[in-house]
């Protein structure tokens, strides 16, 4: 009798052990970000400590750090893998045999993704960067709540627009991998996303004179514009302006995304055996 | 052929390997450079806002910055078998054949993949020391020259440790420890900047446990001659980079546990 019940229960213990593992990964990972932002905070602290005068205060760069490790999942740093998987394998083709809209279809699973992921992260930092801290006396150090309700609520709109642009600049990546034939061309996304979204500097602790720049640029809208929104930096018509901003450049990466995949779809080569 | 010839040869093999796609390897290299030199030009932007950090300008913390750089880049480049030990050799039962080959494990995995791309965070951190040694009023001489380059010699071999260490406690573990990254990663973003910013127990942490203030802090500070801000005399700041070669000879110490503990997890 045991001997026949032997097999599946090593198969049992094997799932048991692969899920185990994998919740490891999703452990360390959010642990990783817990580490990354703790050092981030000291370091912007030891700063603020020789200058406290500044467009932005301590408490809302830190704010502005925990709101960037939660949120991290919404950041557009690479094309779609099962579309880079479709460029490489030859697959795409069956893109243009589906009865749907391919550019519909890319930004709808690339919002899913980005979706998904954030929220499943997002909690577990709240708890351990928001709540956790106050609780031990660290409060100073702690991810603050939206000062109002006002604040809480454009910040809701703004987050939206920010998850929906990231996911117009993963279909471009999409394109981009289509157009080069190689998942590397959509490696170089971080070297703009990083800086020009205020992911490695909050922008408004860059340079006066490039402030009108980096909030007329589409990178602010994933990062900069949402957050100086929650932690009231931006209200009123600087608020609106930034969801302005927002909505223009979802608006142009939509159409520019959809004249540059049509163009790229037209020619497609069928690649792989 | 000895080891070392031995490891020679992994290294030229790797190289023509990856050359045979020059465009894919430059682009690599390029954007590895670029991603880095970027965050580089965040702390520029940083120390133009807001002048310095605890006393410490933008030359000085751009030497901690290069040092840190250039030996985790060089660490990186280097002990890719033991960083994907885990899911590349003991998950697939690779080892096994590792260890019938009549030459030593170690030189084997150490020789088992150069990441040659990792020259584009060499190359950032060529830059940031560049910058810090135009900017600096230093007075050069050979022992400072020393000096810097037996801190850049004891953090590789610090990073070399710990990368040794995630590989054998993947013995155990199967899979590839992430959470290491934390203090990979997390490390060099925290030694780009001088220690003595930190809150207390962060300090210890890097100086008691993973002693990356002492191949890093400390001796570049004494480089900077200010090892007063240290709270260490500077003679102990020449000598601490040795910490990072204890840590690796520990990480071997362990290494040779593992393999005795290896039992293969067949397929």
């Amino acid at each position: 009798m045991a001997e026949i019940a032997l097999p599946y229960l090593s198969i049992l213990r094997v799932r048991f052990q692969l899920m185990l593992q994998y919740r490891a990964a999703a452990f360390a990972g959010f642990a990783t970000q817990c580490w990354w932002g703790v050092i981030k905070v000291m370091v912007l602290a030891a700063f603020y400590a020789g200058h406290p005068d500044q467009p932005i205060t301590l408490a809302q760069a830190i704010t502005y750090t925990w709101l960037g490790q939660g949120l991290l999942g919404l950041m557009p740093w690479n094309a779609d893998p099962e579309v880079s998987e479709a460029v490489e394998t030859g697959n795409i083709a069956y893109e243009r045999l589906r009865p749907v809209d391919t550019h519909t279809l890319w930004l709808s699973r690339a919002l899913a993704a980005r979706v998904g992921t954030t929220t499943l992260r997002v909690f577990p930092m709240v708890l351990a960067a928001g709540v956790l801290p106050p609780l031990i006396g660290l409060g100073q150090w702690a991810w603050a709540p939206p000062p109002n309700a006002g604040a809480a609520a454009l910040f809701a709109v703004s987050i939206a627009l920010a998850a929906l642009l990231s996911s117009t600049c993963v279909v471009l990546l999409n394109v981009a991998v289509a157009a080069l034939k190689t998942r590397r061309a959509a490696n170089i996304a971080a070297t703009l996303v990083n800086p020009l979204s205020g992911m490695i500097v909050p922008l408004a602790l860059m340079p006066h004179w490039l402030q009108g720049f980096l909030f007329w640029q589409p990178f602010a809208g994933i990062v900069d514009i949402p957050y100086r929104i929650y932690f009231a930096n931006l209200t009123g018509a600087a608020a609106w302006e930034g969801i302005a901003a927002q909505s223009l450049w979802i608006a142009v990466f939509i159409m520019g995304g959809r004249i540059w995949l049509e163009r790229v779809l037209a020619r497609v080569d069928m690649q792989g055996s | 052929m000895g080891e070392a010839a031995l490891l020679g040869r992994y290294i030229r093999n790797c190289l023509r390997a990856q050359m045979l796609y020059p465009t894919a390897f430059l682009l690599r290299m390029t954007t590895q450079f670029t991603v880095t030199i970027v965050e580089f030009g965040g702390l520029y932007a940083l120390f133009a806002r807001f002048g310095h950090i605890r006393g410490w300008n933008f030359a000085e913390v751009a030497l901690f910055y290069g040092v840190v750089s250039i030996a985790f880049s060089l660490c990186d480049m280097g002990a890719r078998g033991f960083d994907m030990f885990g899911p590349q050799f003991v998950k697939t039962g690779d080892f096994d054949r590792v260890l019938l080959r009549p030459r030593s494990a170690t030189v084997q995995l150490a020789g088992f993949e150069f990441g040659f791309t990792s020259i584009g965070r060499l190359a950032q951190g060529a830059v940031a020391t560049a910058v810090a040694l135009s900017l600096l009023p230093l007075v050069w001489t050979v022992a400072k020259a020393a000096l810097l380059l037996w801190a850049i010699a004891g953090g590789f071999a610090l990073f070399y440790g710990i990368l040794i260490l995630q590989g054998t406690l993947s013995f155990w573990t199967v899979e590839s420890l992430e959470i290491v990254n934390a203090i990979t990663y997390g490390g060099v973003e925290a030694a780009q900047y001088p220690l003595d910013i930190y809150a207390e127990w962060f300090r210890k942490f890097l100086i008691f446990v993973v002693p990356l203030g002492c191949t890093v802090y400390f001796p570049v500070a004494a480089i900077l001659g200010k090892s007063a801000m240290t709270g260490l005399p500077e003679w102990l700041g020449v000598l601490s980079p040795a910490a990072g070669f204890v840590f690796l000879g520990v990480a071997f110490a362990a290494w040779g546990r593992g393999i005795a503990h290896y039992t293969s997890t067949g397929s």
